[in-house]
């Protein structure tokens, strides 16, 4: 691994002005952005460690929505009584996130970040409709999704929260690819307070996370697992890899789907 | 160079660590302390297991300079102050969980960590727990034994206790 500066300010502002500079990076937990740095596939001049800002941490209700922190742990996450109360889906999804060493570092706003297509988060603020809080400005996860790896962030932009919509009911189910520990294919389904029902898919696409409307369609005007039978998921579009051929994992959106409906019936 | 200053298993050190420093290369390297091991470099193996705060983390996936002030505990820290093993070591020993001894370290925290969380887990909830930590030699069945046993004695050892 390449050496660098390393910064660890305690406040949001510091962070913001140390991002300005040549070849800075913001470090969250490091579950990915270490692995990354060992593989000399990153080279920044500086990090600058977010983990020793208080703000950045924690959970909180606010009205309809629920806020999650942009430093807060998967582990944080999965522990929390808020969120098993608001929305029990985000429990089940952060409790699964690789292991406990990973949960216990890693954080929401580093997994948003990334935008692994095999990461659980994104499948969440997609299915919920979230917006995504950075130091700058707030950006609707459906516009700040961009294709594998990418998303919306400027360069320097810090996430400080996720606002997430409470729905009325909300299930992750992951199907895991246990070498990686990430998702094979997993659904986000959430049934919102507007009738609608949202389905968020995530490890399956060729770019990336993304929502299916028809199965969206067909679980709004009839919520059972025989309504996602007459819904077709086409197989292009779906990634290829040693791992799952694209029929291959446009089949288990559906299983995967079928089992988030019989989870909430 | 930058000083860097924690404490690990209760006792104040400090050294020398860069900003690409791992916690492991500075348990190992800096303080002379080979007990944490390293099996993959990769944060896949968990042999690196230490406690972070109280928390298991990864030593091979953190970089020592976040930790500046914080509370380590390593292996070196789990046995008894008379010398003789702890209680998990001691199950680790009785239940034949280990064989080449290379990942036991790792193994040992974590379950240390989960026992703190879930003082009488199932065996299913062991086995979850132990998903950042891979064997290569036992098959894993002594070690979820290992851990129902040490979950066994220390949660009588509380009961006799209160
Ligand atoms: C063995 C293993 C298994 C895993 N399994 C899963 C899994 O099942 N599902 C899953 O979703 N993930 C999984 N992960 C990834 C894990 O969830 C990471 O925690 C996450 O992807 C990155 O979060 P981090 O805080 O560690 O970010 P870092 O690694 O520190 O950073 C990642 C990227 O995000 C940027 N960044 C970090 N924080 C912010 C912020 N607040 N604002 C803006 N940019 C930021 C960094 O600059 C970097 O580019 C796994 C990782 C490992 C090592
Ligand atoms: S050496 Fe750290 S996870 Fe393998
Ligand atoms: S005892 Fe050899 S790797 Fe576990």
């Amino acid at each position: 691994m390449y050496n660098f500066e390393f910064n660890r300010p305690t406040d949001l502002s510091a962070a913001v002005d140390a991002l300005r500079g040549d070849g800075a990076q913001a470090l969250g937990g490091g579950q990915t952005l270490i692995p990354v740095l060992k593989q000399r596939l990153a080279a920044p001049t500086t990090l600058v460690d977010l983990t020793g800002i208080e703000s950045l941490k924690g959970i909180r209700r606010m009205g309809d929505m629920l806020v999650i922190g942009g430093g807060t742990t998967h582990g944080a996450v999965a522990a929390s009584g808020d969120v098993a109360a608001a929305i029990p889906g985000l429990v089940e999804l952060a409790s699964k996130i690789g292991d406990p060493q990973v949960r216990n570092r890693g954080t929401i706003g580093g997994s948003l970040a990334n935008n692994d297509p095999a990461a659980c988060y994104p499948a969440a603020a997609l299915a919920l409709g979230a917006t995504i809080e950075t130091n700058q400005r707030k950006i609707e996860a459906d516009d700040f999704f961009q294709g594998l790896y990418a998303t919306s962030l400027e360069e320097g932009e810090v996430i400080t929260a996720v606002h997430f919509p409470i729905p009325t009911a909300s299930t992750y189910q992951k199907f895991e690819q246990p070498a990686s520990r990430f998702s094979l294919t997993s659904i986000f389904l959430a049934k919102m307070s507007d009738g609608s029902v949202r389905v968020g898919v995530t490890g399956a696409g060729a770019d990336g996370v993304f929502r299916h409307e028809g199965l969206e369609q067909a679980l709004g005007s009839n919520f059972s697992a025989s309504a996602v039978d007459g819904v077709s998921v086409a197989a292009e579009g779906m990634s290829n890899d040693l791992h799952g051929t694209p029929e291959y994992r446009a089949n288990l959106v559906k299983v995967m789907t079928k089992r988030a409906v019989e989870a909430l019936s | 160079m930058a000083t860097i200053s924690m404490t690990v298993n209760g006792k104040q050190v400090s050294g020398e660590a860069q900003g690409n420093t791992l916690l492991v290369e500075f348990l190992r390297e800096e303080l002379k302390m080979t007990g944490t091991h390293v099996g993959c470099d990769t944060s896949q193996c968990g042999a690196c297991v230490v406690h972070v705060n109280g928390e298991s983390v990864k030593s091979c996936t953190t970089f020592v300079s976040a930790l500046d002030g914080a509370e380590v505990t390593t292996i070196e820290g789990m046995a008894n102050d008379d010398g003789t093993l702890g209680v998990i070591q001691q199950a680790f020993q009785d239940e034949h969980g280990l064989q080449c001894g290379f990942c036991t370290p790792g193994m040992v925290m974590t379950i240390a960590d989960m026992l703190n969380n879930n003082p009488q887990p199932t065996e299913a909830e062991i086995r979850e727990g132990l998903k950042g930590n891979i064997c290569r030699c036992t098959g894993y069945h002594n070690i979820v034994k290992a851990a129902q046993s040490a979950a066994a004695t220390l949660s009588g050892a509380k009961q006799a206790a209160e």
